[in-house]
């Protein structure tokens, strides 16, 4: 119900209900220079929405590491961002190789990114560590050759 | 201290931001993995790098910072400084390497902020 919005290259679809706001966002996967576009889309959303900037920062910051995974270690993928009064989550989907072992991928410094991802200025094996750091709640679902689904939740003060 | 007391500091040339030049920054934070840099949430308002493509200024952008600083001489493209227009991040660029210009500006009154 409500309106629907579409725009943009991401492919951006604005639903808004009684249940709060829905996004969603196709993230290309051989774009890494617009790797961050949703994320950044999100932000600016939410900052106006008058969410605390503390807040703001902590859930963009763990969508970006999201986001940026999604195009450097599984092709591309989608994402949903659902917006209350109680909570901001993103559910992060993509069809890429999966996490073989979450819990090692979880470690400060673990990192199977290319030296040519390294160049880049990715690759320390830090998003996955950050997002739990910054997130209430992460939820990592993944599947070898299937894909992977990654859930964070940040509650509104 | 003001972006352009860092400007000064560094002999470094202004590419984007004239009118963020009187902007007081306390903190900052040098590195060339994006990672590192978002892995400290409090605030830094600057981020010196060697690291020259669009996800520096998306990074700058995440953690509300003000200033990049880019070093050893790099100048970024047109892209990447209409990118740090639009989020109102000015642009330096100095010929010092990282750790003399990290040196510089620590010794200049910046703090790490975090630890
Ligand atoms: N969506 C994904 N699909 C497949 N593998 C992934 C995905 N996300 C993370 N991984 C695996 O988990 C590892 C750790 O991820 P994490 O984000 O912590 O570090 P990184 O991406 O390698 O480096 P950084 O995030 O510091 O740039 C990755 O190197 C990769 O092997
Ligand atoms: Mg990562």
């Amino acid at each position: 119900m409500g309106c629907c919005i579409r725009r943009g290259w991401t492919g951006v679809v604005c639903n808004m209900s009684e249940n709060g706001l829905h996004y969603r966002f196709i993230v290309p996967g051989d774009d890494f220079a617009r790797a961050g576009t949703a994320s950044g889309a999100v932000k600016k959303t939410l900052k106006q929405l008058g969410i605390a900037p503390e807040t703001v920062r902590k859930f963009s910051i763990s969508l970006y590491e999201g986001e940026i995974n999604m195009v450097i270690h599984a092709g591309g993928g989608e994402i949903d961002v659902y917006i209350d009064d109680e909570q901001v989550s993103a559910v992060l989907v993509d069809h890429g190789p999966g996490i073989p072992d979450v819990g090692l991928a979880m470690q400060e410094g673990w990192s199977t990114a290319s030296e040519q991802v390294r160049g880049l200025g990715f690759g320390a094996g830090m998003g996955l560590p950050n997002m739990k750091k910054y997130s209430d709640e992460l939820e990592i679902d993944s599947v070898v050759g299937t894909g992977t689904t990654v859930t964070i939740t940040v509650r509104l003060a | 201290m003001l972006i352009k007391e860092i400007r000064d500091a560094l002999g470094a040339e202004l590419l984007s931001g004239e009118d963020l030049l009187d902007v007081e920054v306390h903190t900052a934070c040098g590195s060339d993995m994006m990672s590192d840099v978002l892995a400290f949430v409090k605030d830094q308002a600057v981020l010196i790098t060697g690291l020259l493509n669009q996800q520096t200024i998306r990074t700058a952008a995440m953690m509300d910072m003000v200033c990049v600083v880019f070093v050893r001489g790099k100048v970024p493209g047109t892209d990447i400084i209409e990118a740090a227009r639009e989020n109102g991040i000015a642009v330096l660029s100095t010929d010092h390497r990282m750790f003399t210009a990290c040196g510089l500006l620590y010794q200049a009154g910046l703090d790490g902020g975090c630890l």
